[in-house]
């Protein structure tokens, strides 16, 4: 079992939701954060002050998937995130130990789904 | 003779008025996703900046000024003659000045209305240019039609106490035009959370307190009439919210405080023109009749035909404004006010046939001078955002802010 | 060492921290997030036009424990989470390989408690 966190383009949230779908990858968490990569800020202006905020809105998505669901799951945020531009995101795999569905108390690949 | 008690009346009047644009803002703004909430409170606020200037400079003339059946004349141009004497025309106890300024915001919120069809997609550049334009060549023109000595609809009789016909039917109808211009936002017919209601909650409550200005100060006096009309607008508009909560919990099984303040704004712009002319028992049935009809705009027909009114302009404003022009042709009383009319219920039908080819008219006007004006601004400069920008949201896309920050 | 994430329902954060704080676990994260599961949206209604959010409120839970404490941790959630409907949450186990307590610099186990 592996845990994939991505950090993605808040606009680009509907496009990834809808290829994860596809993909019938239906269970996933989103969290607003704040990133910080490569990406140039976006310039805001307050009272004609400009502002390069160097912390950007992003999404985090967070998805437990079974291993053979791994590399379908990755395809889809990819395909679903990429503008080509700096900042599109980045995904990272974790191992995951263990799954517990809360309200049956199941365990392993069977609590994922 | 200046008096002054009505001529304090109506400064009051003005400034409440004046109020409803942000009102209407904050109404709007609470409707969108948060990353276009700047923009919609941002082409409100910009209104009142130019359609204050225009106002000054060339709309009160063009639409007050002595000129033929259509429109004004220059004459007025930069307030030249507009002094602080009464003009008896219009207003025979307070300074021209004074009336000049209580037109004036209704110049500002007419344009206002309109943002609501093309919410969350329009290129600010694009918006300016259109709403100037928009105020020369069809609000200058339908206020003058209605009010102006010597325009068409008043030498005809037609009835328009507060301006529903040139406000609300005027814009209502340029927002059915914008939003089918324009065409969808990218996830229509799937909705959108509003993403502040507390906020829409603040701008309808805003915009019935204003609203007493807007109706009551129309009768440019502070008399019987300009009570009546306080009266009834309050009836109306408590008639509608409860009617539409009424509605949504037969219909939806839950009553909704977004459907309460859709219905008291609605029938808010049903009682407009009808204000000086019908009592109170009409301004019940007004209020009840205008949330059924706009409730099944907003439902039904919206998604039946399948056009992007994005926050309702059409369906609460332009539908609102219908009804209640021609419920002005049924229930309007001369036992009430002299200088008005009886309508249909009071024996005479011919008031009707007059209020229905207003209607029509400025329909067919405002459709036509809207759909010309949006041809041309699209050509020069284009009318919509691009998808991305679309995706990114107004606020940082046309004017480089956020509203909310994430932390601290 | 090990990091528990949990998704749970909003309105169960009370009972799961009563239940934690008894077996004394008293070292959380808490953040507000969106979450889909198997479980249907609600179904919310703006001028008549009925919207059902695929994504929910939910609240994550993040719990650093020692390999000793996760057996307890994931019975306190359980019990104060579960309401055998669904919705009511996952449970993701994962290897922590290092931990640092900022003030002092101690790493390792000593740093979770």
């Amino acid at each position: 079992m592996k845990l994939v966190i991505a950090i993605i383009q808040p606009h680009k949230l509907e496009d990834v939701k809808k290829e994860l779908y596809q993909e019938e990858v239906n269970l996933l968490t989103v969290s607003e954060v704040l990133g910080h990569g490569r990406q140039k800020g976006v310039t805001e202006v307050y009272r004609g002050i400009k502002e390069t905020g160097n912390l950007l809105r992003k999404i985090q998505l967070e998805i437990a998937v079974n291993d053979n669901f791994l590399e379908r799951t990755l395809k889809a945020i990819t395909k679903g995130a990429r503008t080509g531009e700096t900042g599109d995101g980045k995904i990272f795999v974790l191992d995951l130990g263990e799954c517990v569905r809360i309200r049956t108390g199941e365990t392993g690949p069977e609590a994922i789904g | 003779m200046i008096n002054a008690g009505d001529t304090a009346f109506v400064l009051i009047a003005s400034a409440m008025v004046l109020l409803m644009t942000p009102g209407l803002a904050f109404f709007y703004g609470g409707m969108v996703r948060r990353k276009n909430v700047l923009g919609v409170l941002m082409q409100c606020f910009i209104i009142m900046c130019v359609l204050g200037l225009q106002w000054v400079l060339f709309g009160y003339s063009l639409s007050f000024a002595p000129g033929n059946a259509f429109i004004g004349s220059l004459d007025w141009a930069g307030l030249r003659g507009v002094g602080l004497e009464p003009y008896a025309d219009y207003a025979a106890t307070i300074p021209h000045q004074a009336f000049m300024i209580f037109q004036a915001m209704f110049a500002v919120i007419t344009p206002a209305l309109i943002i609501g069809a093309f919410a969350e997609r329009m290129k600010f550049s694009a918006f300016l240019v259109f709403t100037l334009l928009w105020a020369f060549f069809v609000y200058d023109p339908i206020a003058h039609m209605v009010w102006g000595t010597g325009g068409l609809f008043r030498n005809l009789g037609v009835l328009d106490f507060a301006g529903g016909t040139v406000v609300h039917i005027n814009a209502g109808v340029a927002a059915l035009v914008t939003a089918l211009y324009l065409g969808k936002r990218k996830h229509f017919p799937q909705a959108v959370a509003p993403h502040n209601l507390p906020f829409t909650v603040l701008g309808a409550g805003l915009l019935w307190f204003g609203w007493f200005g807007f109706n009551a100060g129309s009768a440019l006096a502070a008399n019987g009439i300009a009570v009546n009309a306080f009266v009834v607008t309050n009836t109306a508009a408590a008639a509608a919210g409860l009617t539409w909560a009424l509605i949504d919990w037969l219909h939806n099984g839950k009553p909704t405080m977004f459907g309460t303040v859709t219905g008291a704004v609605a029938g808010l712009v049903a009682i407009t023109p009808a204000a000086g002319f019908v009592g109170v028992i009409p301004a019940v049935l007004i209020g009840v009749g205008v949330s059924i009809i706009c409730f099944l705009m907003v439902t039904v027909v919206k998604m039946k035909f399948g056009y992007d009114d994005s926050l309702d302009a059409f369906g609460v404003h332009g539908i609102g404004g219908i009804f209640g022009a021609l419920a002005t042709g049924l229930f309007a009383s001369k036992a009430l006010n002299p200088a008005g009319a009886d309508g249909l219920f009071n024996g005479n039908p011919k008031l009707f046939l007059i209020q229905l080819g207003a209607v029509l008219f400025t329909l067919v006007y405002s459709l036509i001078a809207t759909f010309v004006i949006l041809k041309i601004v699209d050509k020069l400069i284009g009318v919509r955002v691009n998808e991305k920008d679309e995706a990114i949201g107004l606020d940082l896309t046309q004017h480089k802010e956020t509203a909310y920050t994430v932390l601290e």
